[in-house]
Order: structure tokens, then C-alpha cells, then sequence
């Protein structure tokens, strides 16, 4: 039996390639060397150009499917996944990569049925199984407290999810070309029911959390909805975004789209800064895969240290505004 | 005006109702107040599971149904999925399908699509806010990375909301009564009437073949302010503890 190609779905926002679609091919060029098959990317949406296209070579694909079509400019479940079902139909894949994004957990999950295939969310690991060559999916379980791996011994393709952030991309090799295949479906994108009427922007300077590097939260610590300032000119000089505890949202101090935890977003960003935050187990599973968590905090005991890899026990009042003044003077040193 | 439906769905088999289906919930008790709808909630789970459809009952939904059997268990989200599609396509005329968003222990956020998929009919993830129009069409709001995608479309459909869309309300007295008064049916494999080949373990795609318990190995670094320690010498340890960890940026 040969082995078919290992695949990624690349993302796009007004035809640039999003940065998940660089992590993926990282992923999947390991994949793709231990199966000995090429490494095929899917790119749909609209005015992407090939030189666009060309930058997933760079980093990985040997073979860049590219579906440009104005109805398939923003995310359409139905669309996308009637592209992504032909293209299995022809192409047969042995494995497809997504990221854990909105449009990533909405297609998976659907083309998962509609192409009968096992989907595994979330990965934190994916390797090939020397013996049988299936993919060895890891996750992590129940709250993040337990790592389960997962197989599909036999549905193809092999689908998983693999979050924002949690892959660093390959060092580029410009010399590298892709064979760019394009697809057309028109009919096949025509018959969707729900169309895509525009994009409200988040309101002020807020943005997403789900693909922030540098993230700075709030807790109950911040006593009150004036003082969430601090934390959001600390998350400027860094660079980074708001994030809040399921208390400073409930309390109305910062917005729904900025919860981080079980009941928000799960993040997983180089720096977690916990500002006023003493650690609720919801909370700490949607941090867990952060690579560096720093405290500040007044309470020696609070459950955050026992995440955390460096922390501040003080007044969060006084240790804020000094880590903001002292950044400040060093970005403009 | 056909009355609009909303079926609200419970993936998992914990037998605590997960907190982000309470949203769910709550919108289509919403959207029944505004369109005088019937509102069908369904959870798979063990016996326990009842518990779940009384709280949504005495809520306000008008109808609940339970899909428990000893053949649906060690489903996956693929068999979950098929089996709780086939039950709504049971119950017939559901104009509206409501998930949450994702169930809290699972965290896979699967289930909603796959539904949405077995019954071929469209699915809006992620939404954040929702107006049936007509008794066939509605608008949303879906919470995606750069905002709110703004989308419209005809029902039959399927939606996964957030957190966002609604407050919760709590359970009347009134409702607790008719919901203890209740006999919420069960429906096993007769009543489902699924392809065997479909449901439970050998109905599903995916195994677990390895469960760990991760290690925390973070050892944390705590500095005390107080007399011995200026916040600012804390401030500036802390800055050259994520400098060391090329964590402020490329200028370093």
C-alpha cells in the first residue's frame, strides 16, 4: 500500500498567510520526512498571490494547494469544507494538521464526519509510530491534568489539531520552491447557505489573546475596573495583550473576549504575566502550556507559584507601575 | 409562523451539567420567549445524566430526552456526535441545534460540528451573539481572532455559542416543580436506532492508547518584598530573570 501525503491547512487574513500556517509545516515536515511523503499545504481564500503561496515553501511544503475564490474570502464552514472534502476525495491524505483556532475547530470537527476520519483536538505532540506508521496524537485530558495519546489505527486521513504558539517555526531556505497547484470549485462554494456579511473589530486596541507572545492578566487582585489600566499599560510596553481571570470578567472589569481559563481561552504564550491572580484550577488549565509564567502577587501561598517560574510577592500597586516605568526606560535606552 | 425549535446538545458523559452548555441553554429559552418555540433539550450520558435535564427543565425548556445505553459508551467524538444526530433527526422538525462552545473535561469543542455534519446542515461556531430574522433566517456574531465575524444565513442550522452571547438565568420554583414532577425518557439503541457499526468504542475512528500524568517540573523563583527587598531591586531581577529568557522582545 503506498503511503499518501501528510497535509496542513494554512490560514489567511486579507491574503497573507497567517502565522499558525508556518507552525503546521514545522509539524508536518517532521511527519512528512518519517513517512517518506511530500508535505502538501491547503491554502483557501481569496488574492492569495503565488508569491504569497511561495513562503510556505520556505518554510516546508513541497506542494502548495491553493484555492483563491471570492467567496471563500472569510471563513465559511460549509465552503471551506466542501474544497477541503474534494481535495481528500482526490488526493487521499494520510494525515491533515489544522490549527486549534475558530476556523480550525469548526472545519476539522466537520470534515471529520463528513470524510469518516478520526480527529484528535489540541495536540501538544504528534510523532509516527516507527511500527505501524500511525500518527501518535498527545493531548492533554480533563482539564489538562492528564496527557493522553491517541490513535486512528483505521480511518485515513488522520486528523489533529494543533495550537497557536506551541511550535516554533523552521528556519526559512528562500531557495526552496513549492509545485502550486490550484483548485477551483465554484459550484461547490456557491451552495452554501450562510454567507459572510463583514467583521466588527474588537472595540478600543483590544485583540485576540488566542495568538498573543506576551500576555499580561488580572485577577480579583485588581480590587477594582480603574486599576485594570495598569495592567493594560504594563501589556503595552510589552507588547503583549489583556488577558482576565473568570472573576475580573464576571465583576465587568474587562471583556469576555480577554478570559483566559476553562471557561475562556486556553493560551499557551512565551510569557504569561498573573497580575493580582491567586490561581483557580480553571484558570491554571487554560495557562498550563505557557513557556514562562511569572506572579505578581501579594500572597506567598496562593496556587498560582505552583505554575509559575518566577514571582514577586508584594503590593501589586507599588511592583506594577515600577515594572512598567522600568521597562519603559529600557525600550527607550 | 412555524414555531422555531432549539435542541441543545451535551457532549461528554460526566454527570455535571458543563458550565458553558448553560449558555446554550439560556439562548434558546431566549429565542423560544421571542418566537414562541418548544424548546428540546438532550444530553448522552449514565444514568446520573438525568440530573442535567432537570436543571435545564426547571430552567424553562419544554421537553428533555436522554440518551443513555450501555452500547453508546467509549464513543468518541465521531460516534457522540453520529448518535446524538441521529436522536434529534428522532425528534424531526428542529429548525435550531444550540451547543456550547466546548464541554469544560473534554475540551475538544467537536461534537457541535460533527452534528452539524451528520445532518448536513450548516454550522456557525463560536457565536457570540444571534437574531432569528424570519422563521427561517438569522444573523450572527461569531467571536473569531481579529473580532466579530458577521454572518447571515438560513435555518435548519447549527450553533455553538460562547460565553458572551447571554446571561444565565437561574431555575424558577415553578420550573424546579414541573421538572421534579417529570419522568424524562430515555432513549437507548431501540429508540436511537443507530448503525450499529457507528456507535460506541468500535464506532469510533480514534483510541487512547497511552494516559500520562505530566510532571509539573517548573521550580519557581519567589522573591519576597519587604524589608530586605526595594520593589524596584525585585523589579529589576525580574527583568533580567525574562531578558536571560529572550522574553522582552528582539531589541535585547
Amino acid at each position: 500500500m503506498t503511503m499518501h501525503d501528510v497535509w496542513t491547512i494554512s490560514e489567511t487574513l486579507n491574503g497573507k498567510l497567517k502565522q499558525i500556517s508556518f507552525e503546521l509545516l514545522a509539524r508536518g515536515r517532521k511527519l512528512a520526512d518519517d513517512l517518506g511523503v511530500a508535505l502538501c499545504s491547503i491554502v483557501i481564500g481569496d488574492g492569495i498571490s503565488d508569491e504569497e503561496a511561495q513562503t510556505l515553501a520556505h518554510y516546508g511544503a513541497d506542494v502548495v494547494y491553493l484555492a483563491n475564490d471570492s467567496g471563500l474570502a472569510s471563513f465559511e464552514c460549509t465552503r471551506y469544507a466542501n474544497v477541503l472534502l474534494s481535495l481528500i476525495e482526490t488526493h487521499k491524505p494520510e494525515v491533515i494538521l489544522a490549527g486549534a483556532t475558530s476556523s480550525g475547530r469548526t472545519l476539522m470537527p466537520y470534515v471529520g464526519i463528513k470524510a469518516h476520519a478520526g480527529l484528535t483536538a489540541d495536540c501538544t505532540e504528534l510523532a509516527i509510530d516507527e511500527k505501524t506508521k500511525n500518527l501518535l496524537q498527545t493531548r492533554p485530558a480533563i482539564g489538562g491534568n492528564i496527557m493522553a495519546t491517541i490513535i486512528t489505527p483505521n480511518h485515513r486521513p488522520q486528523m489533529a489539531t494543533v495550537r497557536p504558539r506551541s511550535t516554533k517555526i523552521l528556519e526559512p531556505d528562500y531557495g526552496r520552491k513549492a509545485v502550486i497547484q490550484y483548485v477551483k470549485y465554484p459550484d461547490k462554494v456557491s451552495v452554501s447557505t450562510i454567507s459572510v456579511t463583514g467583521i466588527r473589530p474588537f472595540e478600543g486596541q483590544q485583540s485576540s489573546i488566542d495568538e498573543a507572545e506576551i500576555i499580561v492578566s488580572g485577577g480579583k487582585g485588581l480590587k477594582k475596573k480603574d486599576n485594570v489600566g495598569l495592567i493594560e499599560e504594563l501589556a503595552a510596553v510589552l507588547g503583549g495583550e489583556v488577558g482576565a481571570t473568570r472573576d475580573a470578567v464576571d465583576r465587568g472589569w474587562i471583556s469576555y473576549p480577554h478570559q483566559v481559563g476553562l471557561s475562556g481561552k486556553t493560551v499557551s504564550p512565551k510569557l504569561y504575566l498573573a497580575v493580582g491572580i491567586s490561581g483557580a484550577i480553571q484558570h491554571l488549565a487554560g495557562i498550563k502550556t505557557s513557556e514562562c509564567i511569572v506572579a505578581i502577587n501579594n500572597d506567598e501561598q496562593a496556587n498560582i507559584l505552583g505554575l509559575a517560574d518566577f514571582a514577586i510577592i508584594g503590593d501589586l500597586f507599588d511592583v506594577v507601575p515600577e515594572l512598567t516605568r522600568q521597562l519603559e526606560k529600557r525600550n527607550n535606552a | 409562523m412555524d414555531p422555531v425549535t432549539g435542541t441543545m446538545i451535551r457532549s461528554g458523559s460526566v454527570s455535571v451539567l458543563n458550565p458553558l452548555d448553560l449558555y446554550a441553554i439560556e439562548t434558546a429559552l431566549r429565542l423560544k420567549e421571542e418566537w414562541n418555540a418548544t424548546v428540546t433539550v438532550i444530553t448522552m450520558g449514565p444514568a446520573g445524566a438525568n440530573r442535567i435535564l432537570k436543571e435545564a427543565l426547571s430552567m424553562g425548556c419544554d421537553e428533555a430526552v436522554h440518551l443513555s445505553a450501555r452500547e453508546f459508551s467509549g464513543s468518541d467524538t465521531y460516534a457522540t456526535s453520529y448518535i446524538l444526530a441521529e436522536a434529534i433527526r428522532k425528534i424531526g422538525d428542529v429548525d435550531l441545534i444550540i451547543t456550547g462552545e466546548r464541554a469544560t473535561d473534554g475540551d475538544t469543542a467537536q461534537v457541535g460540528p460533527g452534528i452539524a455534519a451528520w445532518l448536513d446542515i450548516p454550522v456557525v461556531s463560536y457565536v457570540a451573539s444571534v437574531d432569528i430574522t424570519s422563521p427561517s433566517e438569522f444573523t450572527a456574531e461569531r467571536l473569531i481572532e481579529e473580532g466579530y465575524q458577521q454572518v447571515q444565513g438560513t435555518l435548519p442550522a447549527l450553533l455553538t455559542v460562547v460565553k458572551e452571547i447571554a446571561e444565565v438565568r437561574l431555575p424558577t420554583l415553578r420550573g424546579k416543580k414541573r421538572s421534579m414532577n417529570t419522568t424524562i425518557p430515555v432513549w437507548g439503541v431501540a429508540e436511537v436506532d443507530p448503525d450499529p457499526l457507528k456507535i460506541g468504542l468500535k464506532g469510533s475512528p480514534t483510541r487512547v492508547v497511552k494516559i500520562e500524568t505530566p510532571k509539573v517540573s517548573r521550580s519557581c523563583r519567589t522573591l519576597v518584598i519587604g524589608e530586605e527587598l526595594s520593589t524596584e531591586v525585585a523589579v529589576s531581577e525580574l527583568i533580567e530573570f525574562l531578558e536571560a529568557r529572550n522574553l522582552l522582545g528582539q531589541e535585547v
